[in-house]
């Protein structure tokens, strides 16, 4: 048996910790939530520095080779530190789309520039406040013309280039596919939107006629999307654990040393209990996420129910930590000034990005029943 | 990472397989356990016969060193057995509280001449051991005991009540926590003893339980007298001498999880039909469903993690502590969702789907939930020993036993 991250791994994990540690405390994320900057730049930077956009992209296209297990651990720490850089938006989709459907010339265009961070990408779904589907997407590819909007995308100011989920006609599922659009070519405008969590900027893409190209094959989008948040949810979950893990701790370290009716407050059943809970649901989480680390490494058979477990687990155990820190605090954890506020911003914000708790747990029974039919 | 053994680990496997597959049968397709095959007498006399072959070949006690009759072996050894054993059909769990706490405390504290008389036996079958340690007012709170032990010339003797008492009806032995000075703070006034559960003036009555089964018992201690030899540790020692009883509780891990799960509530609402169509089809069924799907994973693999760092030798993590918080309340919540699902025929245990298995786990959760350790002392151990909170205000710490709860 041997359930567990290797040596190597454990290394990096705490080489990314570190830099973290160091480089991007709260006050760089509370600098981001309150000002104009798409995202910490430095940090972005010293990530880049270490290789780390470049961790899964194969080296022919100047990346590091390695693959999904090390990216898990990365995303755990970004986790932890609610680390104010489009990581996800540029690595796990973007970055992952384009290196498993990407052409030859698509790949060798952005993949270099993905890696070494000069470039950002993002993926962009919805198309307002409804869950984007077969359904929902309007945005429209015609002769290599993509006309539409997208809102709200991640890191959509800062981003070079965006997977666009995009409405190339026919019905159904069919109707949808992946485009590639380079967001400095004309006829791409980006407005900032507001969202619950400004440490992570989002933006309202209008698409008027800008050239865009197919990724992957002509009505394969909604498969291809799919196929893509399997490994996105295992990534996101260990990103939510490692945030679920720091409220967890603030919560604790807050609890020993505020006291209320002549004790702190951690030695009241009701706190401790709570806390209690909140471990609980980050283990499971984390040993949900390790099965999915295990699938998406493999591309073994179980990935798609392994993800969505990981998924809901993760999705459940950092909304829950995220809360209940804010409770453990009592009236200054809803403050301003208190750091509470960045995990519970970033829960909500992690929750929902590649489709929300109950869309995931319903595709898990839905695979779990085609598997028992099996 | 991956699920393999080692090369070492899968040698170890291959060689108990093959000495199982001498020794015993293969589970067939027929799920019904041993237990529920054969009477209670004939079920002890297999399990005995069965233990004395395990004995014989070392696999009784995997990690015990040689000279106690054990292999010597690794905890992944003994979790690899566990595993496979639990494909045959072989009457199991008689002897585990004895050999998991009591011979261990023996061990520590028992005279090598003691020693030599009661652990081959006991590892062999032939003796059975119990742990005499809850009572009536002290359960979670075990040092509030009240059963007395006094010194009379070379014997104590034992008067009170033991309560929970797994297998006494079958033990010939038990290891015992007494109150010998109830003048002092209550840790302080405790002291161990083993004796036999044959003695004079030890009454055994089984206690029913709210399912109908009966696998634990009252003990009833009536001027039970038990030499000062047979004391464990010193006197007024008898607190620490529990902890290392309980220290000792067996590897948790590599145990067979029983009864229905996450599988069978699936065919269950696939097979149901609700006013609108079928029970999977419904949003909140699925939710739910997954929900515990989560959960029974999540611990499937918690137990894997353990169980890597057994395989590397190294102490497991305190992940393995959420275990029964877990699957307590899961136990009693999925069974009385899966009545739930059959209508009002939910209250009814034969000639249901599951065979009656969620109407069990809805009764048995509601004691899973109090067994081992409660819902609620479980927590306070996470949040004190994983997350460094504050223990629990012990406003009894300094008072003498006997004061307690008088102004």
């Amino acid at each position: 048996m041997n359930f567990d991250f290797s040596d190597d791994q454990k290394m990096l994990k705490e080489q990314v910790r570190k830099f973290l540690a160091d480089k991007c405390p709260m006050k760089v994320v509370r600098r981001v939530l309150d000002g104009e900057e798409t995202h910490a730049a430095e940090v972005w930077q010293g990530l880049a520095d270490m290789g780390l956009m470049g961790t899964a992209i194969p080296e022919a296209y100047g990346g590091l080779g390695l693959g999904p297990l090390e990216l898990c651990v990365i995303a755990e720490e970004l986790g932890r530190a609610c680390a104010p850089v489009p990581f996800s938006s540029s690595v796990y989709l973007a970055s992952e789309a384009i290196r498993r459907w990407g052409s030859e010339a698509q790949k060798k265009a952005w993949l270099p520039k993905l890696a070494r961070g000069e470039a950002i990408g993002t993926l962009a779904t919805a198309e307002g406040p409804q869950p984007p589907s077969p359904r929902t997407v309007r945005a429209a590819l015609t002769d290599g013309r993509l006309t539409g909007s997208k809102l709200p995308v991640a890191d959509g100011e800062a981003a070079h280039v965006a997977v666009v989920v995009v409405n190339t006609g026919g019905s159904g599922q069919r109707a949808l596919s992946l485009a590639l659009v380079d967001l400095s070519a004309e006829g791409v405008s980006r407005t900032r939107v507001a969202t619950v969590d400004p440490a992570r900027k989002h933006a309202r893409l209008d698409f008027s006629n800008a050239p865009a190209e197919l990724l992957g094959g002509k009505g394969k989008g909604w498969q291809l999307l799919n196929e893509l948040y399997d490994g996105a949810a295992v990534l996101f979950a260990f990103e939510q654990i490692g945030g679920a893990e720091a409220a967890m701790w603030m919560g604790r370290d807050y609890a020993l040393q505020r006291q209320a009716f002549g004790r702190v407050i951690g030695s009241y059943q009701a706190i401790k209990h709570k806390l209690a809970d909140v471990y609980v649901k980050t283990e499971l989480a984390r040993s949900n996420a390790y099965y999915g680390a295990m699938m998406y490494a493999e591309n073994g058979a179980d990935l798609p129910i392994a993800a969505a477990a990981a998924r809901v687990a993760a999705t459940d155990a950092y909304d829950f930590a995220a809360k209940e820190n804010i409770q453990t605090h009592g009236g200054i954890g809803f403050t301003w000034e208190a750091d509470t506020q960045f995990h519970y911003r970033r829960s909500r914000l992690l929750a929902l990005a590649i489709g929300g708790p109950t869309a995931w747990k319903d595709k898990l029974v839905t695979r779990l029943e085609r598997k028992n039919a099996a | 990472m991956d699920f393999n053994d080692t090369p070492e680990e899968a040698a170890f496997r291959q060689q108990v397989r093959s000495w199982l597959d001498a020794n015993a049968a293969r589970k067939s397709d027929d799920k019904t356990s041993i237990r529920a095959r054969v009477d209670d007498v004939e079920l002890l006399k297999r399990a005995k016969a069965w233990q004395a072959k395990k004995a014989e070949a070392g696999y009784a006690r995997i990690t015990w060193p040689k000279e106690y009759g054990g292999l010597g072996g690794t905890p992944i050894q003994q979790v690899i057995y566990s595993q496979e054993e639990s494909n045959y059909l072989v009457p199991l769990g008689f002897f585990d509280i004895g050999l998991g706490m009591c011979i261990p405390t023996m061990m520590a504290y028992a005279t090598p001449d003691h020693l030599q008389r009661y652990v081959k036996p006991a590892l062999h079958g032939e003796e059975i051991w119990c742990q005499l340690f809850s009572e009536p007012a002290a359960g979670s709170d075990v040092a509030g005991i009240r059963t007395r032990a006094e010194r009379d010339g070379d014997d104590w003797v034992i008067n009170g009540q033991k309560v929970w008492t797994s297998g006494a009806h079958y033990s010939d032995y038990g290891i015992i926590i007494t109150r010998t000075d109830p003048d002092v703070p209550k840790h302080q006034g405790l002291t161990m003893f083993f004796l036999s559960m044959k003695a004079p003036g030890v009454e055994v009555r089984p206690i029913k339980q709210i399912s109908g089964g009966a696998n634990f018992n009252e003990v009833f201690f009536t001027n039970v007298r038990v030499p000062d030899s047979q004391r464990l540790g010193k006197v007024g020692d008898g607190w620490k001498v529990a902890l290392t009883t309980l220290m000792n509780e067996r590897l948790a891990v590599g145990t067979p999880a029983g009864g229905l799960d996450v599988d069978e509530l699936l065919e269950l609402a696939r097979d149901t039909e609700l006013e609108d169509g079928p029970a999977i089809r419904n949003a909140s069924v699925r939710s739910k469903i997954a929900e515990w799907y989560v959960q029974s994973q999540g611990l499937k693999y918690t137990k894997f993690r353990t169980l890597t760092s057994l395989s590397k030798g190294q102490t497991p993590g305190p992940e393995s502590s959420i275990a029964k918080i877990v699957a307590a309340p899961k136990m009693q919540d999925l069974g009385a969702f899966g009545m739930e699902l059959m209508g009002p025929a939910g209250i009814m245990t034969k000639d249901v789907p599951g065979a009656g298995g969620f109407q069990q786990q809805w009764i048995g959760g509601a004691g899973f939930r109090i067994a081992g350790g409660t819902d609620e002392i479980l927590r306070n151990i996470v949040a004190e020993r994983v997350l460094g909170l504050p223990q629990e205000i012990r406003v009894d710490k300094d008072v003498p036993f006997s004061q307690l709860g008088k102004k």
